[in-house]
């Protein structure tokens, strides 16, 4: 596969003054099945340029892997008459449900707050809270404790030096999908950077779906409930009714 | 062995969800207590959002709750025609609790008033009946006998009614009453209301304590039912995969329970009930007074 995408590099038509990236992914569909246990996916990919000297500054490359956003509700306790009660809330727009990011380096060195900005690459940036009520005083308070709850969880990370670079070309890095993953399409981004500059981008996708038993019972449940409903407690009864029965005949 | 459930969208063991299952069982078929109040805190525990966990547990209960019936049934423990007037009271309770339970939520502190629900029935009653079983317990040792049961008040209320299995002859009115109530708290904490009911039985109907259990399980399993078909219709909560896995260790569980029920003496079993209850109680009280190491929690909602 190094060899394929080496080939592909040489062959590369000049076109013009600019490196480019070229990638792709182990596999872009991941399937749920019942026994999933989290899966692993490989980026890899070349740069594409069309002079033969490096220009200025060491290259970096970033990939980050973004689950799919949905509003969250933080909420906070505080004692109030002794017991401790969620008081405040706030509602951030949009958060990641999953945010990996691997890099080469240190990520503050490679990409610089203006690209950041442009781009929204680190963390703090792929989450946008905008409609905090004005009685919460401190709403970065909660968008960093949203930040922290999923670090911990291990549904953000950042892993700095997981890319690794050949001969300032080729480059491979290794991003964990974890067992508790929501459907949806995870977009992955890999950035070539110079400088603290993004010199290229280039965005795939990854559709992480269920499948099998899962995919039916999953898409049962949600278009008629009720007959999804009924057979839960068919299940239930029959298993409730063949054990007291199987009892009897070992007693019996 | 790792499972990944489908509606709860996490990976988890299997065997620790048999053995959960198990456990609730063997505490179903002793007790006469659906297992609610604690099976929901254990699913919490590995880590299944909350509104599976409830959904779900309602499902298994279910299942549990037959099981433990028919032993009961073969063995004539069950008074139909009571649990027939408890299941009356308690499906306009559970029609009752889930329009309660939509005012709660709108007002957003539906987790702290289930859980202060949770503390205080669970205490009061945990309290009660440890108090009681101990006092009983004492008697028994000491070799005198059970004072009879006095005529109160239940006693006086009008269309009387006779209940031959468990002995007694009694107005409508206090089961309905008790079945309400206990249909209101299913629908709201998300339990079968074993764990209310049978004391209810015990302490303000008089029923015989070994007829009690079976007619509880036999009121639970349609109240649980009722209200796991109200999950899958309007939230779409109950994992089916995740309530296999609980229901095979649950009836297995609910089949030795019911054994080991036959082999202590009523007394034992009570008190066995009341330190059970105080403890959940006990962990849920802590949990609203001791500082919590996160403070803030996590809500992700559909996306629009």
């Amino acid at each position: 596969m190094r060899r394929w995408l080496a080939a592909l590099f040489l062959m590369a038509l000049p076109a013009e003054a600019a490196e480019e990236v070229v990638a792709d992914l182990s596999q872009s569909r991941v399937g749920i099945n019942a026994t999933f246990n989290g899966s692993e996916i490989l980026v890899f990919g070349a740069v594409r340029r069309n002079y033969p000297v490096s220009p200025a500054g060491e290259l970096g490359v970033v990939i980050t892997v973004a689950g799919p956003s949905t509003p969250v509700v933080v909420r906070k306790k505080d004692r109030t008459a002794g017991i401790w009660v969620n008081t405040e809330a706030v509602e951030v727009d949009r958060a990641p449900s999953f945010y990996q990011i691997v890099t080469t380096g240190p990520l503050n060195e490679l990409v610089s707050a203006t690209e950041d900005l442009r781009h929204g690459i680190t963390i703090d940036r792929a989450i946008r809270s905008v409609g905090a009520p004005v009685t919460v005083g401190n709403a970065a308070d909660f968008t960093e404790a949203l930040i922290r709850i999923r670090t911990n969880d291990g549904a953000y990370a950042v892993q700095e030096g997981g890319v690794t670079i050949q001969k300032d070309t080729l480059f491979r890095a290794n991003v964990a999908l974890p067992a508790n993953l929501t459907e949806g399409n995870y977009t992955t981004r890999i950035f070539l950077t110079r400088n603290g500059d993004v010199v290229s981008r280039h965005t795939t996708t990854i559709h992480v779906s269920k499948v099998g038993l899962e995919r039916f019972l999953h898409a049962l449940a949600h278009e008629s409930p009720l007959i999804y409903g009924l057979l839960s407690l068919a299940i239930a009864i029959a298993a409730g009714w063949g054990a007291s029965t199987v009892f009897r005949y070992i007693r019996g | 062995m790792q499972f990944y459930l489908p509606i709860a969208e996490v990976s988890v063991n299997a065997f620790v969800l048999l053995g959960i299952g198990g456990l609730v069982g063997i505490l179903s078929g002793m007790f006469g207590v659906g297992g609610g109040f604690l099976i929901t805190p254990l699913l919490f525990f590995v880590g299944i959002p909350p509104a599976v966990a409830v959904a779900t547990s309602a499902n298994q209960i279910v299942a549990s709750s037959i099981s433990g019936v028919l032993a009961h049934l073969r063995r004539k423990t069950v008074d139909i025609r009571m649990g027939l007037v408890l299941l009356a009271g308690g499906l306009i309770g559970a029609a009752l609790g889930v329009w309660v339970f939509n005012i709660l939520r709108q007002l957003g502190q539906v987790d702290l008033l289930v859980t202060l629900c949770y503390v205080v029935f669970l205490g009061i009653i945990g309290a009660l009946m440890f108090v009681e079983s101990l006092r009983a317990l004492r008697r028994t040792r000491g070799g005198a006998l059970p004072p009879r049961r006095k005529h109160n008040w239940v006693h006086n209320l009008p269309f009387k009614m006779k209940f031959r299995t468990s002995g007694l002859y009694i107005s409508v009115i206090p089961p309905v009453m008790v079945g309400l109530c206990v249909g209101v708290l299913a629908a709201v904490m998300g339990v079968g209301g074993g764990f209310i009911m049978v004391p209810a039985m015990i302490y303000l109907l008089g029923m015989p304590t070994k007829v009690v259990i079976g007619t509880s399980l036999l009121q639970i399993i349609f109240v649980t039912a009722f209200t796991t078909l109200l999950h899958a219709t309007t939230n779409q909560t109950v994992d089916m995969v995740l309530a296999v896995l609980l229901l095979v260790g649950g009836v297995v569980g609910a089949q030795f329970g019911t054994r080991l029920g036959t082999m202590l003496k009523a007394e034992q079993l009570r008190i066995a009930l009341a330190a059970l209850v105080l403890l959940v109680c006990g962990k849920l009280a802590l949990d609203l007074l001791l500082q919590p190491s996160e403070l803030y929690s996590l809500t992700p909602l559909r996306p629009v």
